[in-house]
């Protein structure tokens, strides 16, 4: 005989089914039945946070940390549409999530009903895939189907929407052992002859990189990667969604490219004869003006995502598949292109690059007298803390020198709003990744302007007994929105004076969150305080950097400009041809 | 610019129109026609989409089609090989004296006339998008009152069926 249960009940035992251990969400009308049975599941921890946007950056959060798909909970109306900031944040950046959101009774779709949200409809172009489920019979199939494509392929958000009537109504439960949907099939084997192609042409280049993106880091690729980069000693850069992908203590890697990347990296992929794009997609923040990204360079481009290849540049050898067994499978070519006896010389090119990493390291301008600079506090964290720990970022200045200034030598340390550049992230991002790293130190480096859109969060972390640490580096203003009015405004500050260094008083919200609040303002005290916060387990700490607010962020390549006319610092255009 | 048919296999779900038309709109892609009805599977629908790009916009069309779960199949048709059909109705005003020259117009197109009255005549035609344009340039001199068009359905010539042939996916290996 088969069990009767209810929709929600049926609901609960599918996330059971599906392995997860952790829901981020808030209760409400619509989503109210499936709160009662979720009480009961010794499997699912649900953590009640204060806003839904919240709940999807913890369960990004939770996901880029641990490599699981992420899950979180939100009522009909808008509590769904909460949500839409966190899934087109997931959408952008590739990570697999599952959206629960319940709808009022199908009976009422269309009629205006109380906190009704067209949620599918509206999510529809910032998910991969999305359910509307009016029939309790049809739960555990789309709960599973959301699982699998969320967590395959090219990762990305799911939403499963479900009618209140369906799940108050009486149903069984089958859970399906076997998915078969017919208009999905991601590749990941790549194909041989494309890959013995690559080889050969990367032992021929003269001039190659390595142009490593997020999907190294989803794929479980970092230790292919090291390989690849041994076998071979092409120059590795990490896109923004890499950092840790390859370490930055490797003398390989010139750093990040793109808008703020090293000078090195820029150059690097300017000049080059071939790039090896890897789980990468050729952002504009990395490409800058496309006509002339890389003019001299063959394309290989390596995505599990077939529309990513040729969707910006020309593939001159495509290659569809999972960057680990991409890079496993090169590895092979390459070594069989070695026997063969054919073997690169890209001696003059580390000439050239070595040239480049000695001249214009990363660095920046000291504070004026007596003020602290964001990018010592910053470096500082780094140094302290170490690569073990796990940082996330808001959005901003703050990020840039975070992915700059912080060294990262393993893969799901770096945690950031990399494609829509979702200012708020950090908090609940470190929030969700504490959640399934328990044993990581997580810290949120977070600007005053990012730090004010979702701190409400600390007193999740409190409640719930996650202690996160957070830098909050506060120069007062929306620094990265000054920096361009700054540089493209006549310096003209229209609307970026939070006036944050007086109000709020930080220390006061810390403490009124149940946290530990340190305050430090000059450079003297900056490694102390680090080591004091390094220090507290038992509670979430914020330690707050008064910084100096013309600080800037440098190297910067203009947006809708060429690679070419990076600058070093402000009025400062590296001079190419040095040697001529 | 060139035009392109495609012949589009859906899982017929609800929302699928919906997450196809989402998908021109949010990546700019123009439709010129879109037509979607059942199949001889009840499971699947088809689609038959006119765009109006380049070809490699079209490749990402193909590809970001592909990308939708619903989406089982995409074959372009190639306008040689296959038969391109659109049904038009219109609406022509008609009095004793014009009516017979409508009436001959009908015929020489081999068009119906589904609806008389004292002074307008319907028109059904089907046929290619260039034989209705000519057959509504005849027409227009006598005065179009209203017109409605399909969009344009595609079936591939020979004895294979759609799901016999290779489809225009994209995997570039």
């Amino acid at each position: 005989m088969t069990e009767q249960l209810t929709g929600a009940q049926s609901l609960i035992r599918s996330l059971e089914f599906a392995g997860v251990d952790t829901v981020f969400g808030i209760p409400g009308g619509a989503v109210l039945p499936a709160y009662d049975p979720l009480m009961d599941s010794a499997q699912v921890r649900h953590i009640l946070v204060r806003h839904e946007q919240a709940a999807g950056h913890a369960a990004e959060g939770y996901a880029t940390a641990t490599g699981k798909v992420g899950v979180c909970m939100a009522t009909s109306g808008p509590g769904a549409t909460n949500l839409v900031t966190p899934l087109a944040d997931a959408y952008m950046d590739s990570v697999p999530l599952v959206a629960i959101t319940g709808q009022v009774p199908s009976y009422y779709i269309g009629t205006d009903a109380f906190q009704e949200a067209d949620i599918r409809g509206i999510t529809m172009p910032i998910t991969k895939h999305s359910f509307l489920v009016t029939d309790p019979a049809d739960i555990p199939r789309a709960v599973a189907e959301a699982f699998h494509i969320a967590g395959t392929g090219r990762p990305g958000p799911v939403l499963v929407d479900v009618t209140k009537d369906a799940l108050q109504a009486q149903t069984t439960f089958n859970w399906p052992e076997v998915l078969d949907l017919a208009g999905y099939h991601p590749v990941t084997k790549p194909h041989s002859k494309q890959v013995r192609e690559a080889a050969a042409m990367i032992v021929a280049a003269r001039q190659p990189v390595l142009y490593v993106g997020g999907g190294v880091i989803k794929a479980g690729a970092h230790r292919e990667l090291l390989e690849l980069a041994a076998l071979t000693g092409i120059p590795v850069v990490t896109t923004l969604m890499a950092r840790g992908a390859f370490p930055d203590s490797h003398p390989q890697h010139l750093g990040m490219p793109g808008m703020h990347g090293t000078v090195a990296a820029v150059a690097a992929l300017q000049k080059s004869d071939l790039l090896i794009a890897l789980g990468s997609r050729f952002d504009d923040r990395v490409t800058g003006q496309i006509d002339s990204f890389a003019p001299y360079a063959q394309i290989i481009h390596a995505d599990i995502d077939p529309a990513e290849i040729g969707k910006l540049r020309h593939a001159d050898v495509p290659i569809v598949g999972d960057a680990r067994e991409v890079i496993a499978e090169l590895v092979l070519a390459i070594k069989a292109e070695h026997e063969a006896g054919h073997h690169g010389d890209i001696g003059g090119w580390w000439k050239q690059l070595e040239d480049w990493l000695e001249v214009y390291p990363l660095g920046y301008a000291p504070a004026p007298d007596g003020e602290l600079s964001p990018q010592y506090a910053i470096e500082r964290l780094g140094a302290i803390a170490g690569p073990e720990a796990i940082y996330t970022a808001g959005v901003g200045q703050h990020q840039m020198w975070a992915s700059q200034f912080i060294k990262y030598e393993n893969p799901r340390t770096w945690l950031n709003s990399g494609g829509a550049g979702t200012m708020g992230y950090a908090i609940p991002a470190a929030m969700g990744a504490k959640v399934g790293r328990p044993d990581a130190t997580v810290w949120a480096i977070d600007g005053d302007g990012c730090f004010q859109m979702t701190n409400q969060e600390l007193a999740t972390c409190s409640v719930n007994d996650i202690p996160i640490k957070v830098a909050l580096i506060n120069n007062g203003t929306l620094g990265m929105v000054r920096q361009w009015q700054t540089l493209f405004y006549n310096e003209r500050y229209s609307e970026t004076d939070l006036g944050s260094k007086n109000i709020p008083d930080f220390m006061k919200l810390a403490d009124a969150y149940g946290c530990e609040g340190i305050r430090v303002t000059s450079p003297d005290e900056v490694d102390s305080a680090i080591e004091k916060a390094m220090s507290i387990n038992d509670k979430s700490v914020v330690v707050e950097f008064v910084v100096h607010q013309d600080a800037m962020v440098w190297p910067m390549v203009a947006a809708g400009t060429s690679n070419d006319d990076i600058l070093a610092a402000r009025d400062a255009a590296p001079l190419w041809d040095r040697e001529d | 610019m060139s035009r392109h048919t495609l012949s589009v296999l859906v899982e017929n779900t609800p929302g699928v129109l919906a997450r196809v038309s989402s998908l021109f709109s949010r990546r700019g892609f123009n439709i010129d026609s879109l037509a979607v009805g059942p199949t001889e599977s009840s499971e699947v629908s088809r689609m038959t989409i006119v765009v109006n790009v380049e070809d490699l916009p079209l490749e990402q069309v193909t590809k970001q089609l592909n990308k939708l779960v619903n989406v089982i199949k995409i074959v372009e048709l190639d306008p040689a090989m296959a038969v391109e059909r659109e049904l038009m109705l219109v609406k022509v005003r008609a009095d004793i004296e014009t009516r017979s020259h409508i009436l001959e117009t009908v015929q020489l197109f081999r068009a119906k006339v589904v609806d008389v009255s004292s002074d307008a005549v319907t028109i059904e035609a089907t046929g290619s998008v260039d034989k209705l344009e000519a057959l509504l340039r005849v027409l227009e001199p006598f005065g179009v009152k209203e017109l409605v068009q399909s969009g344009m359905v595609a079936i591939g010539r020979g004895a294979r069926s759609i799901s016999d042939r290779s489809p225009r996916t994209v995997d570039p290996t």
